[in-house]
């Protein structure tokens, strides 16, 4: 996590944003990952995302645990606050975090050491809160750090760099989040980048929890023949079941889609999902038919990508406690402490 | 026989043996306030098991006309009303007392002692020839008991009448069954035996300005009003009922009636690791909030308490200690989790503790930890117990000076962060070790990396020892400087004082009260109550002015007097400890016994 300041060159033709920012107002210092990481790919991905959403960079909060993927946030919006938490406990800060300013946009990246073993409960229970932010899980199947480890969503059968095959079965996030509930739930790869850059952008725009778990290759530990999630392996098996497009709001929707597999859905802040192309017999609005389709798909050894659940009537930890608009965090004393008088009442009640 | 004195009036104890989930919390509560409204200095101690129903529990009240609250353990009167707990509860009797049992059965052989006296009620057939419902039969013996302690104790029936129109006004049949069962036991009583007992009740006027309140109720109210707005927590003995509390204080007082909307955010946590996370990113945030648990959530904790302490993040802990190591005695009360607090965490961690010893105290001391948390930017602990937390005190009226303006400590304005060239969250210390920080969303100037990793004084990641020792060493001085804006140590001295006295929290209303029983029985003695960690210069100052120390405290391993040791650089030779650690209160008498036992086997 070595601190590098990143040049600022703002190359004249870099396209501006509504806010007059270009793209580069969105980076962070430079990446100390590997040559090739797929997390890097992911951090390019969330700088456009963010910039192509106009949103004011300090009013995001970039979050993370430990681990390879926990670095990255130090790569992007340098005007953002970021906390590099403990191992695996990341959501509880970022629950805290919202609790006291409803009003920033929240991110957090994960791995899949990071939210699938250590942090699994926290994982669960912030998905379960259906706490208002995007979380990133950049899942290799590796522990990158500590040089090589199986982590919990290796593949039963994957092949270490040792040649040493996996014996337990993964946990695969997706599932995962659908029993649990999760409120939008997708799936990309750190190679595709205009996939993922849309996924990205609708995710930020759901209001709730939206899990997308980004399969991002360790070119370091997991990139070999017989891993599952080296680069080679994963572009051979990975399908797009559901194509989707996210048009910001206020843009006129233009997009043509295929009669009949398509839908739109209108996210909370008025933007909308369109749905293009989706495979024949899925509905990412249904958690019963997303979950026996995942389920009936997983032994093919396909890995279906896109937005593959999305509910937008969900209720966020906010809504469910009937927080006050005004942050918490900005609420005046005054306005909080009830005063001498009202004790001196309250007193009464203790005689 | 007699030994218990003829007609000692207001000074004197008795318990109440019963099962647990009998609801024999309303009548014992009954008893209770009416004594407080009678003017008279009460305290109570619930003895509880870690159990939702069947087994035994008890209740003492002390009477005190001085104010001496501490828990005794010499009874006047049992209320014998659990066969299991016979044999036991009747030892605990005075030579000469009273024991006042259930005789709808003989009596049990269990019973037999030659020198105190048997009062006989038919408690449960007075309750099953008067009720119809199982549940209110069990009920309302428990009321029925209470109006034969009214008619022994002499407590004012009217007082009585008050208290029951106040609980039940609008619910008129319960009011009616709980009349008829304390006038059956009360009838019962007056015609039978020769009330009051030699000891009993007479009005005072010593509570006007009192309340009864349990700490944990008065902490959560101190949470209010020092302006907490997100509170985090995992069930837990004996600190749940102070997030109850905090609860309902919130729906008073926090609740836009209009709206609906709240000014807080309570979220119950998936386990303590994820409840001080959320403690912590709140903090981070602005807001102010706090966690409250038992030592078992400390350990679980203690992860990120060393995260929020590095990182220097306020957060507010309270833990109401229960009896350790391990699951322990979850209603036990102890002093235990001393140490834990003070250096919880791995590596070089060091944290601010207050130490109140009552719930007043836990009222005020909330503002004071929320002050310190953000002032110091660091987790501060209020280290409670289940004697203080659980229990009803008899405390002053509570008061609030809306003078009062929270220390938000260092905080950078979306202004002052314009005007500024850079922010560099670790730099610009003030004198006590104090940086500046800021809140996210403010201002794009403001933005720094938050991180548990090593960093130096610009908040950069840094493995270069002389960068990394900058910034902890600050930190050191910064704990340090908290100790002259914690609350201050209180001292007595007294004339002629041979020893010195130091003890903390809730062992103090004992500990007053032995001091003045020594005093009688010509031993001196000095007191320091320690209030907070880290200790004021005064308090090495009070050890160093005697040779002999006594550290009363609540744990097996004299974790205070060590802490002394550690920090003050005091020789173990001036500290002699004395501990009383089984679960119980302390009382008055461990402290006299053991000062006298120890001075005397030395001299």
């Amino acid at each position: 996590m070595t601190y590098i300041a990143k040049p600022r060159l703002i190359h004249p033709g870099l396209r501006k944003n509504k806010l007059g920012l270009t793209v580069r107002d969105y980076e962070g210092a430079l990446s100390t990952l590997c040559a090739g990481c797929g997390h890097d790919s992911v951090t390019t991905g969330i700088i456009q995302a963010f910039h192509e959403l106009d949103t004011p960079p300090h009013r995001v909060v970039k979050l993370s645990g430990i681990g390879c993927s926990s670095k990255t946030p130090t790569y992007f919006l340098r005007d953002a606050h970021g906390f590099n938490a403990a191992h695996g406990r990341m959501p509880s800060i970022a629950t805290g975090a919202s609790a006291a300013n409803k009003q920033l946009t929240y991110i957090g990246i994960s791995g899949d050491g990071d939210s699938l073993s250590i942090g699994l409960g926290q994982l669960a229970h912030a998905i379960r809160r259906n706490l208002d932010m995007l979380y990133v899980i950049e899942n290799n199947g590796v522990y990158g750090l500590t040089k090589g480890q199986f982590s919990a969503s290796a593949d039963l059968g994957s092949k270490s760099k040792r040649g040493e095959a996996n014996s337990y079965g993964a946990i695969d996030p997706v599932s995962l989040a659908l029993s649990l509930g999760a409120t939008f739930i997708a799936r990309s790869f750190s190679g595709d980048k205009r996939q993922l850059v849309s996924i990205l952008k609708a995710a930020i725009a759901h209001k709730g929890f939206a899990l997308v778990d980004v399969i991002s290759p360790c070119v370091t530990f997991n990139d070999h023949e017989g891993s599952t999630k080296s680069y080679r392996y994963t572009r051979e098996h990975l399908t797009e079941i559901v194509h989707s497009d996210f048009v910001p709001l206020k843009e006129e929707i233009t997009v043509d889609y295929e009669a009949g597999g398509a839908a739109a859905v209108t996210m909370h802040d008025g933007s909308v999902l369109l749905f293009t192309k989706v495979a024949e017999g899925y509905d990412p609005s249904s958690r019963e038919a997303v979950f026996s389709y995942l389920m009936k798909h997983q032994a093919s050894g396909k890995i279906p990508t896109g937005i593959l659940y999305v509910d937008e009537s969900g209720k966020d930890m906010h809504e469910l406690n009937r927080t006050a608009e005004t942050p918490l965090s900005e609420v005046g004393f005054e306005t909080l402490c009830p005063g001498s008088a009202k004790l001196d009442e309250l007193m009464d009640d203790f005689r | 026989m007699d030994n218990v004195k003829v007609d000692r009036i207001n000074e004197f104890a008795f318990k109440i043996a019963n099962t647990n989930g009998t609801g024999s919390a309303s009548a014992n509560g009954l008893i209770m306030q009416a004594i407080f409204r009678m003017g008279v200095p009460v305290s109570g101690k619930n003895l509880f098991p870690s159990n939702i129903q069947g087994l035994p529990t008890w209740y003492e009240i002390r009477v005190n006309k001085d104010g001496h609250t501490a828990r005794t353990p010499a009874f006047d009167l049992i209320v014998a009303m659990n066969a299991e707990t016979y044999a036991r509860d009747i030892q605990e009797l005075q030579p000469g007392g009273y024991l006042l049992y259930d005789s709808t059965w003989p009596l049990n052989p269990a019973l037999k002692r030659e020198d105190v006296h048997f009062l006989g009620v038919p408690l449960a057939q007075m309750s099953r020839d008067s009720f119809d419902k199982p549940r209110e039969q069990i009920l309302m013996k428990n009321i029925a008991y209470a109006g034969v302690l009214a008619a022994l104790l002499d407590i004012d029936t009217k007082v009585i009448d008050q208290l029951l129109e106040e609980k039940y006004g609008a619910k008129q049949a319960m009011m009616k069954s709980n009349h008829l069962a304390f006038k059956l036991g009360y009838e019962y009583a007056q015609k039978n035996f020769k009330c009051p007992l030699p000891f009993h009740l007479k009005a005072m006027d010593a509570t006007r300005d009192a309340i009864l309140i349990d700490g944990n109720t008065a902490l959560a109210l101190g949470c209010v009003y020092a302006g907490a707005t997100v509170a985090a927590w995992y069930p837990i003995t004996p600190s749940t009922s102070l997030m109850d509390a905090f609860k309902g204080f919130c729906h008073r007082f926090r609740e836009n009636k209009e709206t609906g909307e709240n000014n807080y955010c309570i979220l119950q946590a998936e386990d303590e690791l994820a409840a001080i996370g959320m403690v912590i990113g709140a903090g981070w945030s602005g807001a102010r909030s706090f966690t409250c648990t038992s030592g078992p959530g400390i350990s679980l904790m203690s992860e990120l308490i060393g995260l929020a302490y590095y990182a220097e993040i306020p957060a507010v802990l309270v833990d109401v200690q229960r009896t350790g190591p391990s699951t322990g005695m979850p209603t036990r009360t102890q002093q235990g989790d001393i140490l834990t607090c003070a250096y919880a965490s791995h590596g070089d961690t060091k944290h601010i503790l207050l130490f109140p010893a009552n719930p007043e105290e836990c009222f005020y001391f909330a503002a004071h930890a929320f002050d310190l948390a953000e002032r110091f930017q660091t987790p501060v602990f209020i280290v409670s117990d289940l004697d203080i937390g659980m229990n009803d005190w008899l405390c002053p009226r509570l008061k609030w000076d809306d003078s009062y303006k929270p220390d938000r400590g260092r905080v950078l304005s979306a202004d002052q962060l314009e005007k500024m060239e850079k922010f560099l969250r670790y730099s610009d210390e003030d004198q006590d070790g104090v940086t500046s920080r800021t809140f996210p969303g403010v201002h794009p100037k403001g933005a720094y990396f938050t991180r548990g990793s090593g960093h130096n004084k610009f908040g950069r990641y840094t493995e270069l020892p002389h960068e990394y020792q900058e910034v902890v060493d600050r930190l050191s001085r910064k704990h340090a400087a908290a100790a002259k804006y914690a609350p201050a140590p209180i001292v007595h001295t007294e004339e002629g004082a041979t020893v010195g006295v130091v003890s903390l929290g809730g062992c103090d209303g004992g500990v007053r009260e032995a001091i003045e029983e020594l005093k009688k029985q010509g031993i001196i003695c000095d007191y320091l109550r320690v209030r907070a960690f880290p200790f004021a210069d005064s308090v090495e100052t009070f050890l160093r002015a005697h040779t002999k120390n006594f550290v009363i405290e609540q744990n097996r391993d004299g974790q205070l007097r060590t802490l002394l040791m550690a920090e003050t650089g005091i020789e173990k030779e001036r500290l002699k400890s004395l501990l009383a650690y089984g679960g119980f209160p302390l009382s008055s008498h461990h402290v006299v016994d053991g000062i006298r036992q120890q001075l005397g086997s030395q001299s």
